[in-house]
């Protein structure tokens, strides 16, 4: 086999979006989508009763909300790493036991990746946001930077 | 790697995103000023510890969160059922088929 230097997929730190953990007992009625992994607009349900809103459209959503609820800003809490490229879902499975290849795109969970648990949404086909709590980012980046190594020399 | 079927994400995820927590349902006594201390120790610490059928908590801690409740076959690690908190006991004849 061929070595090539080309490890097919970038890890890019983004900056951090207002992030808000929201907790409500009943959603039932409230703009926030119910089924455990879905996304609708800044809101990623993580739970019956969890989800994770992010971006600028967050403390809107928190605002409008009739209650009662529980939001915490957690914005600097994690760190998020944009993973784009062809060889995006090989570099996951270094370390993530769920079938990625079959999450839909516009789709969120929380899984682990190594012992690190992780918050995932597929933006696209072959590009992912990876949201990781800040003590365990260095772990895991120096773990992308190794597979990305192994996956350019063809392993 | 085993796959768990979380009765919350209705889906089958990998064994590495669930913990175990013990044997499920398990009442708190009502009043547990009333009880000898051998009740007391049997509440606290005397499970059932069975070969075979077990019927057991489980958290989906890497992921929704939730605590549910699980059969499984402690042999041949195989899981029967998973169910949601507060959904009663399965029948264990209908899970296993032919057992009696
Ligand atoms: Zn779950």
């Amino acid at each position: 086999m061929t070595a090539t230097t080309d490890p097919g997929v970038t890890v890019t730190e983004l900056p951090p979006p207002t992030r808000i953990t929201l907790r409500v007992a009943d959603p039932t009625g409230q703009p926030l989508p119910t089924r455990i992994g879905a996304i609708e607009g800044c809101a990623l349900c993580l739970g019956p009763d969890e989800w994770l809103l992010e971006g600028d459209a967050a403390a809107d959503l928190v605002a409008g909300l009739p209650g009662p609820y529980s939001a915490v800003e957690v914005s600097d809490r994690e760190i998020t790493y944009l993973l784009e490229g062809p060889a995006v879902l090989d570099l996951l499975a270094t370390g993530c036991p769920r079938d990625l290849a079959s999450m839909p795109v516009g789709a969120g969970a929380r899984t682990v990746y190594d012992t690190a648990q992780v918050v995932l949404v597929r933006e696209a086909n072959d590009r992912f946001r990876l949201t990781v709590w800040r003590s365990f980012a260095p772990h895991v980046r120096a773990l992308f930077d190794i597979a990305m190594r192994e996956i350019a020399a063809g392993l | 790697m085993l796959l768990i079927h979380c009765p919350y994400c209705e889906q089958d995820l990998p064994e590495l995103e669930f913990a175990y927590a013990g044997e499920a349902h398990i009442a708190r006594p009502a009043d547990p000023s009333k009880l000898t201390d051998e009740e007391w120790r049997d509440f606290l610490f005397i499970r059932t510890n069975p070969k075979g059928v077990h019927f057991e908590r489980w958290r989906h801690v890497n992921g929704c969160a939730r605590f549910f409740n699980a059969v499984r076959e402690t042999v041949g690690d195989k899981f029967l059922a998973t169910y949601r908190a507060d959904e009663p006991r399965p029948d264990i004849s209908s899970l296993t088929g032919d057992a009696k």
